[in-house]
């Protein structure tokens, strides 16, 4: 049976892990390829980097660095930030990425979507979603999260998936940072209107809300960053957990 | 031992290699005809599209090669459905070793099944050295919208919607649907395997 997969977030400046980590045995906290092959060992199914440098040099050091992560470890990785073009694209490709995810670069450019699944398939095109409830109304986001857009979440949702996005990552603004829980409601109609897989991101602060984004919003995997990296859940108690929920995972 | 990586227009080829240097293994990724009919063992990857890879392959006389080979061949992915005899994906013909064998897309219309399946699944009914130490029900990584249907070559199923070939066997000729290089621990011994044979 295909499992419910839970994806730690590691974001990237300069080639390093930010926001730190509590992993205390571990020589360098910052160090994204050493806390990814950590991840991998505890029974993550995925990892996420987002790559948040701003400098001219980001795509060499990206480069390097994806590479790095593709040499070490044995699963499925997915890598996004700044993500422009096919070139951009093709570089994180060649170095052993599995997927690319891209955002604000699909709301301002949605035939970039196409242009990607056309040269590189579907099942490496991840559209990452962020949302927020304005006037309520669930709405597309850009910036992370600054600049409003007229986008309603669910139409935008189906226009990427027939556009060539292989995969949705939503996450909520309204929820993100809170540790209250996942964004139930907008990723059960998102999930629902689309045919295509979706990542629950943002609020998770306790393994009953990994419960809860599986079974009421039918969720096909979740992803969260500082819960895992301050050791507030660890991964096999969290699968264990789901196990005894009867939610399906890979233990 | 020799082990090379076909090249061709297809995603993934860094990965597998990547995954062979972690069991300590060097392969070369080549297009060269002469390399590849000396390998000892002899990769076939793929994440892409059936007929655009086809194409490519012909060109290249690829497609000829291949089927003339005589030592061990693994199919990965997209890789393994090229082997199948045609593909539904562009309405592909395929290199026909697994002569009956008919690659299909996954039912669109079937309720709460996400197209392509993305994630971990298990595999059942192991029936090959290739899963020598690997338990039954073991968890593989696995990414796509078309699947081998089930035939007297299957040596592995998987669930999804239907039952179909998780793997298959035909004399030296191996293919399985999952990604060995990133499904982990189970991956790796399954390379290992393969490279034993």
């Amino acid at each position: 049976m295909l499992t419910k997969r839970i994806i730690p977030c590691l974001d990237i400046k300069d080639g390093r892990t930010v926001k730190g980590t509590n992993f205390i045995e571990l020589r360098d906290a910052g160090d994204p390829v050493e806390l990814a092959m950590r991840y991998c060992e505890e029974g993550a199914d995925e990892l996420v980097f987002l790559d948040i440098t701003a400098t001219t040099e980001k795509r060499k050091t990206l480069a390097n660095l994806v590479r790095e992560i593709a040499t070490h470890i044995n699963i499925p990785f997915t890598v996004g930030g700044g993500i422009n073009t096919v070139e951009d694209v093709s570089i994180l490709l060649e170095n052993g990425a599995d997927k690319i995810s891209i955002n604000t670069s699909a709301v301002k450019k949605p035939g970039l979507i196409n242009e990607l699944a056309k040269n590189f398939g579907s099942q490496c095109i991840v559209v990452a979603i962020d949302t927020k409830k304005i006037d309520s109304n669930w709405k597309v986001v850009t910036h992370g999260g600054r600049n409003a857009t007229s986008l309603l979440t669910v139409d935008w949702a189906k226009e990427i998936t027939q556009r060539g996005a292989g995969e949705i990552l939503l996450t909520s603004m309204e929820n993100d940072g809170t540790k209250a829980g996942f964004a139930i409601d907008i990723t059960k109609d998102v999930s629902k209107s689309v045919a295509v897989p979706v990542i629950a991101s943002g609020g998770a602060g306790n393994m009953k809300h990994f419960a809860e984004i599986f079974q009421q919003a039918n969720a096909d995997a979740a992803l969260a960053a500082s819960i895992f990296h301050f050791k507030e859940i660890a991964i096999p108690d969290l699968k264990r957990y789901l196990s005894s929920q009867q939610i399906p995972v890979r233990v | 031992m020799n082990t090379v990586i076909i090249k061709y227009n297809s995603g993934n080829i860094q990965s597998v290699q990547f995954a062979l240097q972690r069991i300590g293994v060097n392969a070369v990724v080549t297009d060269d005809m002469e390399k590849i009919k000396s390998a000892d063992k002899v990769i076939f990857p793929g994440v892409g599209e059936a007929s655009s890879a086809m194409n490519f392959l012909k060109e290249r006389k690829l497609n000829e090669l291949i089927i003339s080979l005589q030592q061990p061949v693994l199919g990965i992915c997209l890789g393994m459905q090229l082997l199948c005899k045609h593909s539904e994906e562009n309405d592909t013909d395929c290199l026909g070793i697994f002569e009956t064998v008919m690659v299909k897309k996954f039912d669109p219309t079937e309720a709460n099944l996400k197209i392509p399946q993305i994630g971990w699944n298990n595999i059942h009914h192991l029936q090959s050295p290739l899963f020598n130490l690997i338990p039954a029900d073991s968890y593989c990584y696995f990414v796509h919208s078309y699947y081998a249907e089930k035939s007297q070559h299957t040596i592995a199923t998987t669930e999804y919607g239907v039952t179909y070939s998780a793997a298959i066997q035909k004399n030296n000729f191996y293919g399985v649907q999952f990604h060995p290089e990133k499904s982990a621990v189970v991956g790796e011994q399954l390379l290992k395997n393969f490279l034993a044979i």
